[in-house]
């Protein structure tokens, strides 16, 4: 019984910030200063009259008043439809859904790598305070936290792709090959080169942090007292390091889950790379409000999501943050 | 067993607010300490908070921070104790029962953490679960102590964890520190009966604490700290009557200080280096 209140207590919860997000993006879409319509049109805006612009208008609802679209789509979205994308001209759920297929590949698997190479970074690191391998990892975790991804990524594409020729330079096929003929080799052959800048950076932050948490487990109280047994400096890491650290890295990593949703837009972008993050920035360039409207819905769906796993991993690692009836 | 010969320790520290706030100076936490700490014996150390008995014994187990300057000579068994050795003997021939609770890992259950202890102690791992089972059940935790964590333990369980880890040790040396902080007077008395009980074994047991009350019963000699220095080593039974056959004025402010004490003599013999305590 606890427990079926307790997940009722979060979907409600969920569902609010699923409407205020939708709402703020709503609105922010209205006061965008791009008309709808001459998006839509694009170049051929000047060969078309006032009134084909009001049928256009008329048939995308963009003459009604604005409460009125939103309670439009919030019903549409209550029987299960996401509505249409007039940038695409294809339903908004698949839209996404095939963007997503795509983005997730990339992003998951930075995100995963960034994740599992980050934390180990950071314990080494941690572990070997003011060793050469410690000087090595923060000096390489302090330059790539302050690299601008884009500038990485475009120095990646002129050595690999470029210079080298080992990497295709865009794209998440070849072009002009349909998607379905793409074989699986080909698609991890494009992915090498923005997973490895994503990751490469990725790790950056989650190394800083887990060798901060590992400097103070290495100090503390538990440390000595772990020393005064005749623990090794591993031994120390591994038993009670390990599980300190990765409080901090939990955090950060479901954080940063609703990344993978949103996608990596200007990764995305350098790679010419068809993901979630080009669809945003297509939808918000040309004033698709129900793709945009979608897709927002869906990134902070993932960060909640994100947020709730972190929660319970925290609850599971550190028995202290187990609170009764949250 | 242990000799301690011109022991001096310093710290290093900047003055916050001087002119010069950049200059490291260093503080001389312990001065020019010599002692002698034989086989089977409880040797208290006791002094006001400050007093560098925390020190003196992180110097002893080489748990010193990496900053700090030591000079003098450790000896334990006849041979120089250093660094090296140090690393060598921790948990294996010297034992530390620390002071603060916080040195329990809160993200693991006591028993788990007791049986580390032992395997630290070198013993192989199903031994050590056996010798963690035995340490526990000696300091009478319970098996739902046993399979808590360190915020569920009360001060006085958390503390019995300390000593049993310590315990599973098997050392030969055993420094207690500050052991019956939060302790009521019954858990107390079990705790040093316990230290008692390992001296009465041919261990060697430093009992660190600043109330010379609870020290001289179990004590067989006792060294009275004092900003570092050492005031004066004597024979836990003379400690007695008013004082008189203790040979430095600090020592004896403190054994008049007891509340059993306050009346029994109104003034300290001030022609012994007199020193008042407010």
């Amino acid at each position: 019984m606890r427990v079926i209140r307790r997940i009722a207590k979060r979907l409600v919860r969920l569902a609010l910030v699923l409407l205020c997000v939708a709402l703020v993006s709503f609105g922010l879409m209205m006061v965008s200063p791009i008309d709808p319509v001459d998006a839509y049109l694009g170049p051929q805006m000047a060969q078309v009259s006032p009134e084909q612009r009001a049928l256009i208008a008329q048939r995308w609802g963009f003459d009604e008043p604005a409460v009125v679209q939103f309670g439009h789509w919030l019903r549409q979205l209550v029987s299960g439809d996401l509505g249409w994308s007039h940038v695409y001209n294809q339903p908004v759920s698949e839209v996404i859904a095939q963007r997503f297929q795509r983005s997730v590949m990339l992003l998951g698997s930075a995100w995963l790598l960034s994740a599992l190479l980050g934390f180990s970074l950071g314990v080494v690191a941690g572990a070997k305070e003011g060793t050469k391998l410690d000087k090595a990892i923060s000096t390489y975790a302090f330059i790539t936290a302050s690299t601008p991804a884009f500038w990485l990524a475009i120095l990646a594409v002129l050595l690999f792709s470029v210079t080298l020729g080992w990497t295709p330079t865009c794209c998440a096929g070849p072009v002009g090959v349909l998607n379905q003929d793409v074989t699986l080799v080909t698609r991890l052959h494009h992915l090498l080169l923005p997973v490895a800048t994503l990751a490469l950076l990725g790790i950056a932050n989650i190394t800083l942090h887990t060798r901060a948490r590992m400097l103070e487990l290495m100090r503390s109280d538990i440390a000595t007292h772990a020393f005064a047994q005749g623990a090794s400096r591993i031994d120390v890491a591994w038993r009670h390091g390990l599980r300190h650290a990765s409080l901090p890295a939990i955090t950060l990593a479901f954080a940063s889950l609703g990344e993978l949703f949103g996608g990596s837009i200007l990764i995305e972008h350098v790679f010419a790379y068809p993901g979630l993050g080009q669809a945003t920035v297509a939808a918000g360039l040309r004033s698709d409000v129900p793709l945009l409207l979608g897709i927002a819905l869906f990134t902070a769906l993932f960060v909640s999501l994100g947020n709730m796993l972190a929660d319970t991993l925290y609850g599971v690692i550190d028995p202290r943050i187990k609170v009764e009836g949250t | 067993m242990l000799t301690i010969d011109h022991l001096t320790l310093q710290l290093p520290y900047y003055a916050h607010g001087h002119a010069s706030w950049w200059k490291r100076r260093w503080a001389t936490c312990l001065d020019d300490l010599t002692l002698q700490i034989s086989a089977g014996e409880v040797h208290a150390v006791v002094g006001a908070s400050g007093a560098g008995k925390s020190l003196l014994a992180y110097a002893i187990m080489g748990l010193l921070p990496p900053a700090a300057r030591l000079s003098g000579q450790l000896n334990y068994q006849e041979k120089p104790l250093d660094a090296v050795r140090q690393r060598q003997l921790r948990g294996r021939e010297l034992a530390l029962i620390p002071q603060s609770l916080s040195a329990l890992d809160p993200l693991v259950r006591t028993h788990r953490q007791v049986t580390w202890a032992a395997q630290r102690a070198g013993q192989p791992s199903t031994g050590a679960r056996h010798a963690a089972q035995r340490a526990l059940d000696h300091y009478q935790l319970d098996t739902q102590a046993q399979q808590a964590y360190a915020h569920e333990l009360s001060g006085g369980m958390a503390r019995r964890v300390l000593t049993a880890m310590a315990h599973v040790s098997q050392a030969q040396l055993v420094i207690a520190d500050e052991p019956t902080v939060g302790l009521d007077p019954h858990q107390r008395q079990r705790v040093l009966d316990a230290l008692r009980g390992l001296a009465d074994q041919g261990k060697t047991v430093i009992l660190i604490t600043h109330d010379l009350r609870h020290a001289l019963p179990v004590a067989d000699r006792v060294t009275i700290m004092r900003d570092g220095k050492q005031v004066e080593t004597a024979l836990a039974c003379a400690f007695q009557d008013d004082g008189t056959s203790l040979n430095h004025g600090y020592s004896q402010a403190l054994w008049l200080a007891l509340p059993d004490n306050a009346f029994t003599t109104a003034t300290i013999s001030k022609d012994k280096q007199g020193v008042s305590v407010a």
